[in-house]
């Protein structure tokens, strides 16, 4: 601990911090365009400058060590002339498009400017216009707008370890592309969306599915089902200025039936029927001892990179679909037929917090017939949108009973939003399905949290599983290396893609964080803690759709609907 | 496949290949193979454990480095000093009119490929042009043009 004066103020900092993390937490605000918390300093966009008593030059604050006795001006008019002309010369070279961009009112370069009192076009240029890459299902990338930041660049390879896309070329000529500035559907890109979470600008975004939604829902010859994943109910409210942590579940049924939606379905109860089926896998795969250890396959970017970096992995995953494309198959297939409404007619809508579950929802594996099992993925931030455009005040809404017969979940559903959700789901299910009881503590400890990797030994009956939770693919991807190196004592491992799981997906509200990523994982718990159903195999509308339809986990009919099979995929890696 | 096999034989010129080796590496395989083709970085890659967009970006860092077959006709726009100074900038601006060539390029029926060299070492005949190594000399944008047009009505006349 030492002291440095800002702004002539004292202030304490600690040793390791730099001046950024000084201010930030002595309350003084400083804007920052290429910093990321978690990561090393990259020091590239400069608009977090300070004047420092003694250095010639302006010290950019989110890379500089604070130092004892420091004298620091974080708004003198030097300060405030340097930024300014950061933020003019960043503008040079942008489309002015505000208008119609898709961060207009939420897009930190606005901000800057508009705090910043840019109040003309102080360096005019024609910057180069380029193509705005379309080809992916789930992200759209416009260079016309990107500062150059690097942040997409740095998650893409730092935190997801996939690396699809770097600085190109050099220069006024520098931009992010893919290898070979291919188009991003065929680069390594597993649509995890991370990047656009990320991005200050309106240079990424998610492929908006809104048109064809609000198509459907004026429509009268399509019956327009809903489902919304456990993540969005933790995180949507944040959108309307709610706190973080919030679960708005019942508010949110409300506000998807006046949208228009003719059911109301929860992703949850199809994360149940999920864990049926792998729990079932698991114990089978357990007694013939083979494709140990088995790999969960909810989370669609996951599945993309075993595809296409790891595929002698492909075996090892678990071949139940997605909650997501259960209930889309279940819906076509068997509440279509119970309602006498042709397949055809139904418009199957999924909320998602995640970009990836677009690419899913469009995979071949998951259409019959020619049609899909899921027609249009929204983000949690589309649907914030639509709640929007329709008009609905979300804090003067009164909660909703979901539709039967998918609205019924229980708490172990609910937990797949988060990191560890999975599994904590799968060895309630799995401790039951081996020793015919509840286990006497439904909490597995070991597995919460928002560490990278999570392990925990459980013993079940006589037989004691080694089980291992991933979280941000880069982690995820040290897991793999381990096995492949001999590594034998796992049995069971959860692979979400994003960090914190679905609760941190590339669908969530902008500006989320570690600690919105805790609030919200937070709420998912208490949900677990104060309702009674927390089995999967409790639910009762799950073990009514086995009587009537599906007989048992792996059955024939089972094995058609809800599960598939993975191939090695072909990409530039 | 013959080149894979060349490109292996570089591969193993260096022993535990490491990401130092990237640069020398791209360079060789370039003058083995005339580009840096999606398969060679691929392949790279693999070697030294760097994804494709990395190797992509770091060698577009360069100039040197071209990432398309180069065309039956391969033209070396000289930019130094003295050819700068007599009109190679209108030499290069011309191909992008005529032919949509630009440096490190090649034109989509594969019979002309553009590289902007430093200095080809033959001041005296400014601005100066090679085509397969055959120097031009006071070449300016309709004369290269003429050049050009006489050998790709060649070219159509053979096949
Ligand atoms: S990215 Fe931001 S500054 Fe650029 S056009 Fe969009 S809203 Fe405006
Ligand atoms: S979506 Fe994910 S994998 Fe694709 S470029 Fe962005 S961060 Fe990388
Ligand atoms: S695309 Fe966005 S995150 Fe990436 S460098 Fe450009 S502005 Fe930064
Ligand atoms: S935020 Fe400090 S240099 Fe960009």
């Amino acid at each position: 601990m030492f002291t440095l004066e800002v702004n002539g103020r004292k202030i304490e900092a600690r040793n390791g911090e730099t001046i950024l993390d000084v201010l930030n937490r002595a309350g003084v605000k400083v804007p920052t365009l290429c910093h990321m918390k978690e990561l090393f300093p990259s020091g590239a966009c400069r608009v977090c400058s300070v004047e420092v008593e003694g250095f010639n030059t302006l010290i950019p604050s989110c890379a500089y060590p604070a130092q004892e006795g420091m004298v620091i001006k974080t708004n003198s008019p030097r300060v405030i002339k340097a930024r300014k002309t950061i933020i003019e010369l960043l503008l040079a070279n942008h489309v002015q498009d505000c208008l119609y961009c898709v961060r207009n009112g939420d897009c930190e370069l606005q901000e800057l400017a508009a705090v910043y009192g840019v109040r003309e076009r102080r360096f005019p240029a024609e910057p180069e216009k380029r193509p705005i890459d379309v080809s992916s299902p789930s992200i759209i990338r416009d260079q016309n707008k990107c500062i150059l930041c690097g942040k997409c660049v740095r998650t893409c390879e730092e935190i997801m370890g996939v690396s699809a896309i770097d600085f190109v070329h050099r220069g006024s000529k520098t931009i992010i592309a893919p290898a070979f500035e291919a188009k991003l559907n065929v680069s390594s890109c597993i649509n995890c969306g991370q990047c656009v979470l990320v991005c200050p600008t309106g240079a990424l975004r998610e492929r908006s599915y809104l048109k064809e939604v609000t198509d459907a829902l004026q429509n009268p010859n399509k019956f327009v089902v809903v489902q919304h994943a456990p993540a969005v109910s933790v995180t949507i409210s944040e959108e309307f200025g709610l706190k973080p942590g919030k679960d708005v579940d019942r508010l949110l049924v409300n506000a998807l039936r006046r949208l228009g939606f003719d059911r109301v379905f929860d992703t949850a109860f199809s994360a149940d029927l999920t864990i049926m089926e792998e729990a079932s896998e698991l114990v089978e795969r357990l007694q013939n001892g083979s494709q140990i250890p088995m790999m969960t396959s909810c989370s669609p970017g996951w599945i993309k990179y075993v595809e296409q970096f790891y595929p002698e992995f492909i075996p090892n995953i678990s071949t139940c679909k997605s909650p997501q494309q259960m209930l889309g198959a279940v819906i076509k297939n068997i509440f279509a037929k119970e309602q006498g409404i042709a397949p055809e007619n139904i418009f199957s809508v999924a909320i998602m917090p995640c970009t990836a579950k677009k690419f899913e929802a469009e995979r071949p594996e998951f259409s019959a017939n020619g049609y899909a099992d899921i027609d249009a993925v929204l983000t949690t931030r589309e649907l914030a949108r639509l709640i929007r455009m329709y008009g609905i005040e979300f804090d003067s809404l009164e909660p909703q009973e979901p539709d039967s017969p998918f609205g019924t979940r229980t708490t172990a559903g609910k937990l797949f939003g988060g990191t560890g959700g999975v599994m904590e789901a799968a060895l309630r299910t799995v401790y039951y399905m081996i020793t015919g009881k509840e286990p006497q503590d439904l909490v597995f400890e070991e597995v919460r949290g928002l560490k990278g990797v999570r392990e925990a030994r459980v013993k079940i009956g006589d037989i004691e599983l080694g089980v291992a939770v991933a979280n941000g693919i880069k982690n995820a991807k040290a897991l793999l290396e381990q096995i492949k190196a001999g590594r034998n004592d796992l049995h069971f491992i959860e692979v979400m893609t994003c960090p914190g799981g679905c609760i941190g997906g590339g669908g969530q509200p902008f500006n989320t964080d570690q600690n919105r990523v805790r609030a919200r994982l937070q709420a998912l718990y208490q949900i677990d803690q104060n309702e009674p159903l927390r089995a999967s195999h409790q639910n009762p509308l799950v073990n009514e759709l086995y009587e009537k339809y599906l007989e048992r986990p792996l059955s024939h009919q089972s094995h058609k609907l809800l599960h598939t099979n993975y191939a090695e995929r072909d990409v530039l890696v | 496949m013959q080149k894979s096999k060349k490109r292996q034989q570089i591969f193993q010129k260096v022993k535990d290949a490491k990401r130092e080796q990237l640069i020398p590496l791209l360079q060789e395989i370039q003058e083995t193979e005339g580009y840096i083709s999606p398969d060679a970085v691929k392949e790279l890659g693999q070697v030294l454990k760097i994804p494709a967009s990395k190797i992509y970006g770091v060698a577009t860092f360069y100039n040197q480095f071209r990432f398309k077959p180069i065309g039956k006709f391969h033209i070396q726009v000289c930019r130094g000093t003295a050819c700068h100074v007599r009109g190679s900038a209108n030499v290069m601006q011309t191909l992008e009119q005529e032919f949509n060539l630009k440096p490190g390029e090649t034109t989509r029926d594969g019979l002309f490929s553009l590289e902007v060299v430093a200095c080809l070492g033959a001041c005296g005949l400014a601005p100066v042009v090679s085509i397969n190594g055959e120097f031009h000399a006071n070449m300016s944008g309709p004369k290269l043009v003429k050049l050009l047009r006489k050998l790709q009505r060649k070219e159509t006349q053979k096949n």
